[in-house]
């Protein structure tokens, strides 16, 4: 896949060999995923509803986990680390999620919020840390200015692109390898979605992105590369632009132009 | 026109529940006045003299409402630790495995024990032990009844707080989880703080059960008319004295007793009240 942005003389952050997810035993949801993801790159996953985009993703940080009957095989290496054999806490410090659902703790301050990461691994901070902290991450996500005199307040009572801006503040307050986004802008209205995109094209100076998303024109708008995933397989993984022109499967081709979705 | 008799039916059986719930009022506070009257409501309840001697006969509630507030308060004391294990273990450990439907349906069946059994049990095999401890030489007393109740309200407090525990929603769960919270850490910065207010209320209904648990602790108070003192003291509660004397009271002191049983009924009203309202306030989150 020689077409991939910044592929080259750069170490991947991240690399799948062999990652196959199955909820039920023998039945596979992700099936042999090999490919790896370069820095400072935006890469937008997308495939149709039920193609293992979003398990692909809530493989990297174990989310899997979390539920007794999900099995993940293969090797997904962070940053030299081996993630399956790596302590899921540490795993997910490292990598951020941000959900389709904005999901700020509704008992927690804005302020709160930001510092949910340390507050609920047990990282004691001075008064000095945490306001920078909260003030780096809030600038990042172009959130300061809206609520500097409001960091008492309960983080529910931001609208829904506000709260979304605020949980990918709370996941960057880490300083995390990598941010997953499991489909981030699908329960907002277009004006926070562009700032959301807007917002994200920003980050990547910083951060590598995945972003699962249903939205096409999303992907082409802020994706360096692409994966179109298709029945759990990666059918093509390639630089948005080529595989928006000239994509070499024939199934992305069909799903791209709306022959299936 | 048979949608609207039976709108009509349905009409009539609301009314009717409506009518019963006003009847039980009116008969309360019709047959209280005597004593209130005598008396006045506000001394009625502060005097903690019961003194049914026809030369010297004087009747107050305070000795019950006392009784009453240690009995249920050290129940609720001694159930917090059980069910809000049970909660936890059903509502977040174990959530929708086996073993957590075995468990809601054991404590569901403490539910369904008959409140008589549990004071046979209380007499029979819980006094005897609170002998040997050497809480009190008789066994009897506000300790006994406190920790039989304790057991009898655990499937109240529990399987409320256990809804509202599972109520948390998964989303926020797995949120803390994306940041490397470990389980313990969840449950005490995000499921906790979220269902508190919903735990809180489930434990105020628990207490409005124990307010109002007769049989069993007319069984192990000891049945005294008199202000207890302390945890080890025998006393009576509000229904116990009522369930114990009234069958031989007449004039004054069976006045005396309906208006204590007005008063309870206001009591657990409030309390009922406060719960519903912090329930309605939380769904509405």
């Amino acid at each position: 896949m020689e077409g991939i942005t910044n592929q080259n003389g750069m170490e991947p952050v991240l690399r799948f060999i062999d990652v196959s997810v199955s909820y039920t035993p023998g039945v596979y949801a992700v099936k042999n995923v090999s490919t790896a993801i370069y820095p400072n790159t935006i890469t937008a996953v997308m495939g149709p509803s039920g193609c293992g985009k979003s398990t692909l993703l809530r493989a990297i940080n174990r989310m899997h986990d979390l539920y007794a009957n999900i099995k993940t095989t293969g090797q997904i290496i962070l940053k030299g680390k081996d993630v399956l054999k790596t302590d899921p806490m540490e795993v997910r410090r490292m990598a951020g999620m941000v959900f389709q659902q904005p999901n700020p703790f509704p008992t927690m301050s804005i302020y709160d919020n930001v510092l949910a990461g340390y507050k609920l691994n047990g990282i004691k901070l001075n008064k000095e840390e945490k306001d920078e902290i909260v003030e780096d991450s809030l600038r990042n996500v172009a959130l300061w200015n809206e609520v500097k005199d409001a960091m008492n307040k309960r983080g529910s009572f931001l609208s829904g692109g506000q709260q979304q801006r605020l949980c990918i503040a709370r996941a960057l307050a880490l300083k995390p390898e990598v941010l997953l986004m499991d489909e981030p802008t699908s329960a907002l209205d277009p004006i926070s979605t562009n700032r959301i995109e807007e917002l994200l094209l920003e980050l990547r100076k910083q951060y590598s992105m995945l972003i699962v998303t249903h939205n096409m024109s999303q992907a082409a708008r802020i994706s360096d590369n692409s994966m179109f995933m298709y029945l759990g397989e990666l059918v093509e993984h390639n630089n948005t632009k080529q595989m928006f022109t000239k994509p070499r499967n024939r199934r992305t081709e069909e799903y791209l132009t709306g022959v299936f979705g | 026109m048979k949608d609207k008799i039976f709108r009509f039916l349905l009409f009539l059986a609301a009314v009717l529940i409506l009518l019963l719930t006003a009847g039980i009022v009116y008969a309360l506070v019709s047959r209280s006045t005597e004593a209130f009257g005598e008396y006045g409501i506000w001394s009625f309840i502060v005097n903690p003299e019961w003194d049914p001697r026809p030369a010297t006969e004087e009747y107050g509630a305070m000795s019950f409402i006392l009784g009453t507030l240690y009995t249920a308060f050290f129940a609720l004391f001694l159930c917090i630790p059980f069910s809000f294990s049970v909660a936890l273990f059903n509502g977040e450990y174990f959530k929708g495995m086996k073993i957590s439907s075995a468990v809601r349906s054991v404590v569901d069946l403490l539910a369904g024990i008959p409140s008589i059994v549990y004071g046979l049990w209380g007499f029979y095999t819980i006094r005897p032990l609170i002998i040997d401890l050497g809480i009190n030489a008789q066994g009897f007393g506000i300790f006994l009844s406190s920790v039989v109740l304790a057991i009898m309200i655990i499937p109240y407090a529990s399987s409320l707080s256990t809804e509202f525990l599972s109520m948390v929603p998964n989303n926020l769960k797995e949120g803390a989880y994306s940041l490397g919270a470990t389980r313990i850490e969840v449950i005490r910065h995000i499921s906790i703080p979220s269902s508190l207010p919903g735990i809180v209320a489930s434990y105020i209904l628990a207490l409005g059960r124990a307010l109002g648990e007769t049989m069993a602790v007319t069984m192990l108070i000891g049945n005294t008319d008199r202000i207890p003192q302390g945890l080890r003291d025998t006393g009576n509660t509000m229904a116990s004295v009522i369930a114990n004397q009234f069958g031989e009271a007449d004039g004054f002191k069976l006045s005396s007793l309906i208006a204590i049983g007005l008063l309870l009924f206001v009591i657990t009203a409030i309390i009922n009240m406060i719960a519903k309202l912090i329930m309605k306030r939380v769904s509405r989150l």
